[in-house]
């Protein structure tokens, strides 16, 4: 019988998890590099031209994988923010303000490439879709996140007062998950029809999924840099952090 | 592969503008942020060590 125990709270004592994320952030570098080059080719080279949209449609291999991190990463943060108000672990708020800003660049990002995509198909830069209006909430509240940390000097407090914020906003997300379900939207339902051809879909679908994939590791890469950062500046007091520096 | 040329490439059938303009922000915001990050690790490391050089000297 394998008796070896892993000591999973070892790693959220914020010393011993700078360790662990700088060995681990070059590898989610590495994976993100891959499969975005792999994905791009897909994206542009395998991808056959869609029956409807032409080329246009192409704009889906960022579109969606933005818009689906920029959901999947609020969900995340607020978990670890509500981990944090739970257990008062300070690693908690660490991950909660490192993934902040890649969520709020990933619901802009999604609200420009879907603003890029909508104007030559609905003929319309922004209409008020209770999609699009929901994702604008979406970005919203990470700017509040955003502001609110950095409103409040001590981080404790800030990471308290943050998670707080992020837990109420859980409620935004599975609205602009199911806003194309509840009301009659311009926005389209689901991102890949399965009643075109068969190959096609394929192909879209593989080189779609790959992006997530790839958008999830570059996430995962940067959020890993961040919190590195966010932990040297905030135990820059400490013996370790001296050392290490040293 | 469906391109006959590089420039029918660049042309995207006509949605060039949304296609590249959708790709390019990605690109340019995924960019942009991971220096950003970069920058500010050293200028953290930078930081650091000038308050312990300070406090050495201090002491």
């Amino acid at each position: 019988m394998n008796t070896r125990v892993i000591h999973w709270f070892k790693f959220a004592s914020p010393q011993n998890f700078y360790v662990l994320a700088g060995r681990m952030q070059p590898w989610f570098t590495a994976l993100a590099i891959v499969l975005m080059a792999v994905g791009l080719w897909i994206s542009f080279f395998v991808a056959p031209t869609d029956a409807q949209q032409g080329e246009g449609y192409r704009i889906i291999f960022v579109h969606v994988p933005a818009s689906q991190m920029s959901m999947f990463i609020y969900l995340v943060m607020a978990a670890w923010a509500g981990f944090g108000l739970a257990f008062n672990t300070r690693l908690s708020g660490m991950m909660a303000s490192a993934l902040a800003p890649t969520g709020a660049l990933f619901a802009f990002l999604s609200l420009i490439t879907g603003s890029l995509w909508g104007k030559p198909m609905w003929g319309a830069w922004w209409v008020w879709d209770a999609r699009l209006t929901s994702e604008l909430i979406l970005l919203f509240l990470y700017l509040g996140f955003l502001a609110l940390q950095s409103s409040i000097d001590d981080p404790r407090r800030a990471d308290k007062a943050c998670a707080v914020l992020a837990l109420v906003g859980v409620v935004n997300v599975p609205i602009i998950y199911f806003s194309v379900k509840w009301w009659n939207t311009l926005h389209q339902g689901a991102s890949v029809s399965l009643t075109r051809s068969p190959t096609m879909a394929s192909t879209m679908l593989a080189g779609m999924l790959i992006m997530v994939v790839a958008f999830w590791m570059y996430t995962i890469a940067t959020t890993l840099a961040r919190v590195r950062n966010i932990i040297l500046d905030r135990e820059r007091h400490t013996e370790w952090v001296k050392n290490a520096v040293e | 592969m469906q391109w006959n040329s590089v420039s029918e490439f660049f042309a995207m059938g006509g949605y060039a503008f949304y296609v590249w303009g959708s790709f390019g922000v990605t690109a340019a915001v995924m960019g942009i942020e991971t220096l950003v990050i970069r920058r500010q690790r050293q200028e953290l490391l930078r930081n650091l060590r000038n308050e312990l050089l300070s406090e050495g000297a201090s002491s």
